[in-house]
């Protein structure tokens, strides 16, 4: 990152998570999840694509509806649309989810705009400072189509911290990127949450991301929380779908590798 | 019994969504540059179409009219039904087919698009209600626009049959008698009957498409069929609504 953040967090919250279920259309996604996130850490839930951990991640982010149980922000129920008047929460979507039709400025610019925080001046002086963090103030007249896949995540980040958030969420953050690109946003998760003490969770299957950010994290298969714990109790775990899946091995004997080694010779 | 739950569901739905838009409306000076953005997507885009479209229904009518009572000799009425037909009826149902086909369609797309890509979803969890921002300006600018467009349609109507009478031979009546007929038997009610039927039906198709567009779920193909579902919809609404507001207003 270019520059350091001016610490702007008045309050940040934990997350409580009780016995939530979920079902769509009546098929189950998420099972009795129980989980509690303290204030400041960095929680990464990690699982296999299709676990249920982004349908988790959203209903933190009060997007879902808990069939049953339920999620709490600090006090707040996550459920209540009030809870956002109370909670400045953002979510860092997987692809971004940046406004298309508005350029990289307007779209850090919107909240600010929306929600009266000064006049133009003022404003343009949060996004173009927040814009420098991330080294992307040339791209503040472009439009999100004609960003690469590494700048717009980055966009996604400081569209997310522009609103100053008392609890950062991140959905599959290094997703679709190079080493070097995941790499940087690692490093730019870890940092915010060392200059700002922000509460953050992080949805990923990047084993890499959770070894060097987490301070606690949770293992989600199929819709249950298998284990919980620090980042050096999986690291011999005794759960064999746990071991597979932090440390998944090549099957040496597989005839799809036989016939790749006979094509070689 | 099925889809009579989902027609139940979507009219609930869109009620839902006209009230707490109007929740909004005391947010309308912030919003102020998109409602003047959404009237000109409405108004101005729209315009040109709506005036060639009824010029020649205009023109269509009185040339019908003009074959047809030639017969009865009641060429001096053709005035009177151009002009009845394009402000009860014609200027305000043609002007809302051509808002659904130009501007109702295309906002289902943005929105639907907005949703499959998780924009909306961006804009809750910063704590701005798609309502506020991307529904309110919208109804609030066809509210202002489709007065103005009914108006311009029905004149261009009445021009349109008033030079088609003057030129075509078998009908030959001149611009004066032409808007006198047209004058003699129209009220100030028959004019503000259809700009209250342009109003309903206006609100109406933009409400179904902001509907139809957030709800939209799956990807790409979903969006095309959000489209085509918004101005089906649309298109059937406004002739039902056509029937029951014109049965209010005689």
């Amino acid at each position: 990152m270019a520059s350091s953040l001016a610490p702007f967090l008045d309050k940040t919250f934990g997350v409580t998570i009780e016995k939530l279920n979920k079902s769509f259309d009546g098929v189950p996604v998420l099972k009795n999840v129980s989980l509690e996130v303290k204030p400041g850490e960095i929680f990464v839930i990690m699982g296999p694509s299709g676990s249920g951990k982004s349908v988790l991640l959203r209903h933190i982010a009060g997007l879902e509806l808990p069939t049953s149980g339920r999620v709490r922000l600090g006090d707040f129920d996550a459920a209540d649309p009030a809870t956002r008047l109370q909670i400045r929460l953002a979510l860092v979507f997987q692809d971004g989810a940046l406004f298309n039709s508005l350029t990289v400025y307007d779209n850090l610019a919107l909240y600010p705009r929306e929600h009266r925080l000064g006049n133009e001046a003022q404003i343009r002086d949060r996004v173009m400072r927040t814009l420098q963090i991330f080294s992307l103030e040339k791209a503040a007249a472009q439009y999100p189509g004609e960003l690469s896949g590494g700048m717009k995540k980055r966009v996604a980040i400081a569209r997310a911290l522009v609103t100053e958030p008392q609890l950062l969420l991140y959905d599959e953050p290094t997703s679709e990127l190079d080493p070097v690109m995941a790499a940087t946003i690692i490093e730019i998760i870890a940092a915010l949450r060392e200059q700002t003490a922000v509460t953050t969770v992080v949805v990923s299957h990047d084993r890499d991301l959770a070894v060097a950010i987490a301070d606690h994290m949770a293992i989600i298969m199929d819709g249950q929380i298998r284990a919980v714990g620090q980042v050096a109790d999986f690291a011999h775990s005794t759960d064999a779908a746990i071991a597979n899946f932090l440390n998944p091995t090549i099957d040496l004997k597989n005839p799809r590798f036989k016939q790749l080694e006979n094509d070689h010779e | 019994m099925k889809q009579l739950y989902a027609i139940a569901e979507s009219i609930g739905s869109a009620v839902l969504l006209a009230v707490r838009s109007g929740r909004y409306l005391n947010s309308l000076p912030r919003q102020f540059p998109r409602l003047v953005e959404q009237c000109y997507l409405i108004g101005y885009t729209t315009l040109p179409i709506v005036t060639i479209l009824s010029f020649f229904i205009g023109s269509v009518l009185a040339l019908q009219s003009g074959y047809s009572m030639q017969n009865f000799g009641a060429k001096q009425f053709i005035g009177t039904l151009v002009g009845m037909s394009m402000v009860r009826e014609l200027g305000p149902v043609m002007v809302a087919i051509l808002v659904t086909g130009r501007v109702g369609s295309a906002i289902t797309a943005e929105l639907a698009s907005m949703k499959v890509y998780q924009e909306v979803d961006a804009l809750v969890t910063m704590n701005i209600p798609p309502e506020r921002m991307l529904v309110m300006p919208r109804l609030v600018a066809v509210l202002i626009m489709m007065p103005v467009l009914a108006t311009i349609a029905n004149l261009c109507g009445w021009f349109g049959g008033a030079l088609v009478c003057k030129y075509t031979a078998f009908i030959s009546v001149e611009p004066d008698a032409y808007f006198a007929a047209l004058k003699r038997f129209m009220e100030m009610k028959d004019v503000t009957d259809g700009l209250i039927k342009a109003e309903v039906f206006g609100f109406a198709v933009i409400l179904v498409c902001c509907n139809i567009g957030l709800n939209t779920r799956g990807g790409p193909r979903e969006i095309g069929a959000a489209v085509t579902k918004a101005v089906v919809v649309s298109l059937i609404l406004i002739l039902v609504l056509d029937y029951f507001v014109t049965k209010a207003l005689i």
